[in-house]
């Protein structure tokens, strides 16, 4: 039997670490990620976890320890948002060549600046292209479900790429919901032992990491990542299957809400998507046929599934909470049209719109507003905008 | 056993599909095979019949490319490895080195 709990997702997250049990924990503390370590260091100090807890002296260390961890033989974990996330950064991109398969919660905060702790994406969008997996989690049960896959799908050996586990701050970081837990005889099994293959304290088989790769290698080992990314996919499937038998729980690249006979559809990631259902619900109680994608893994970009999704649609609407600054459209839009495009699916009329930046509160009007938009293109099909702004002050 | 370690050498023309995980280098002791020598701008000459033996060149070559046989006698310069620093022409009280331009 599952355990019924109620917890914040900071506090599922550091669940999921205690029942991992890693070896190495390397955190420095910062909003609204903190909680993590904080709890995680309680366990460590009521001996309730083996794990060695490293209070470093910035993120940048934090990284740097987990890096060290990893390569030494161990399971390393850690947590950060927003400009610790930025201070990790030449570290992510080591982690990620390096092949080290560290686990990341990430609770999603504006990079400064302005100097902002609320929550958007612009922290992890940031990170989109360092090599690291990235999972997205609407509340605290895909927080805690998503940190308990992630072990699985870093390790595996055609994988070896390091994961982050992205939430909303505040929004579902501090927000207590109801959960469901998983035994802990239940985690340890599904999780398993880590036993890399190439290791620095295996003193039988001595080996060196990060050497000085010039022009003769370099472009093969990147390649070799590149193709541990696109290997990841099927990986991710496998396990959030072997996770479905478990729990009863099921993950796939992405979540289709009411997409059947929808006509137009919106993409949106973590926490607003739990609000644009509500809205999906509203309109479709109205008769309107609209549906929802919610995108889980952005890392690596599911472009084959996406786009055969969203090609029977007559108009799709993403939601980015994270800029580009390219005065062209976020991240998610450009990755998500650039799908379409390449696939050779030219049917959707797509649009952007940029919302909640900062932390400015999403509202269900606002949602509305944008499905009300994509219906309209539907049926006329013009779009007088692609690049929109939504919560703005005008 | 790995995937890396059943590579013997990370070949010149290795391809990104054998190439070790991450640059990873599997095997320990494999320093020599990174020919250095083709660095040298300036290369030291070993002057055999001015050499007394004394040794003082061997300790304080930075790269070990002084090589000392089994009776003790110091022979060639290890010319793959030799960078071309000239400590050991600095070093040798008999002017036994010379020091010439690589060409």
């Amino acid at each position: 039997m599952a355990i019924r709990e109620r917890l914040s997702g900071n506090e599922a997250v550091a669940m999921a670490m205690k029942q991992i049990n890693p070896d190495v924990v390397a955190a420095f503390p910062i909003t609204p990620s903190t909680e993590i370590p904080q709890y995680f260091s309680t366990f460590v100090a009521d001996g309730a976890v083996d794990t060695e807890f490293v209070a470093v002296e910035s993120e940048h260390s934090a990284m740097s320890a987990c890096i060290g961890a990893q390569a030494a033989g161990g399971r390393a974990m850690t947590a950060t948002s927003a400009n610790g996330l930025a201070l990790m950064w030449e570290c992510l991109y080591i982690a990620a060549c390096s092949r080290l398969p560290i686990v990341m919660a990430v609770v999603n905060r504006t990079l400064s600046g302005p100097l902002n702790i609320h929550n958007d994406h612009s922290d992890s969008m940031g990170a989109r292209d360092s090599g690291w997996i990235q999972l997205y989690s609407e509340n605290n049960q895909e927080a805690y479900d998503n940190m308990l896959m992630a072990n699985r799908i870093a390790e595996h050996p055609d994988v070896l790429l390091p994961v982050m586990v992205c939430q909303d701050g505040f929004i579902t970081s501090h927000a207590i919901e109801n959960i469901e837990l998983l035994e802990d005889d239940k985690v340890k099994a599904f999780v398993g032992e880590y036993k890399p293959a190439d290791y620095l304290l295996n003193k039988e088989n001595p080996i060196s990491m990060g050497p000085l790769d010039h022009f003769t290698h370099c472009f093969e080992h990147k390649r070799q990542q590149a193709q541990a990314m696109m290997n990841a996919k099927k990986v991710i499937l496998e396990v959030s299957e072997e996770f479905a038998k478990l729990t009863g729980r099921k993950y796939g690249l992405f979540e289709e809400y009411k997409t059947e006979d929808a006509e137009v559809c919106m993409v949106v990631l973590n926490s607003t998507a739990g609000t644009a259902k509500f809205v999906v619900d509203q309109l479709r109680a109205q008769g309107k046929k609209v549906g929802l994608i919610k995108p889980r893994v952005f890392r690596p970009f599911p472009v084959d599934e996406i786009a055969a999704a969203l090609s029977k649609f007559k108009a799709v609407a993403v939601m980015d909470k994270a800029d580009s600054f390219n005065a062209a459209g976020g991240p998610l839009f450009t990755e998500v049209t650039s799908a379409l495009f390449s696939k050779g699916f030219f049917g959707p009329k797509v649009v952007n719109y940029i919302y909640g930046l900062g932390g400015r509160d999403v509202k269900t009007t606002d949602i509305e507003f944008v499905f009300e938009k994509i219906l309209d293109i539907a049926s006329t099909g013009k779009v007088d905008s692609v690049y929109n702004y939504l919560g703005v002050r005008e | 056993m790995s995937k890396n370690k059943e590579l013997k050498t990370v070949a010149p023309d290795v391809t990104w599909k054998d190439i070790t995980q991450g640059g990873t280098i599997p095997w320990a002791g494999n320093a020599h095979l990174f020919k250095t020598g083709d660095w040298r701008s300036m290369k030291p000459i070993w002057i055999q019949e001015k050499c007394k033996q004394c040794l003082l060149c061997y300790p304080v070559c930075p790269d070990t490319a002084i090589l000392v046989n089994e009776e003790g006698k110091r022979v060639e310069f290890d010319y793959d490895h030799c960078k071309g620093c000239g400590v050991c022409v600095k070093v040798c009280p008999f002017k036994a080195i010379d020091f010439v331009e690589e060409k």
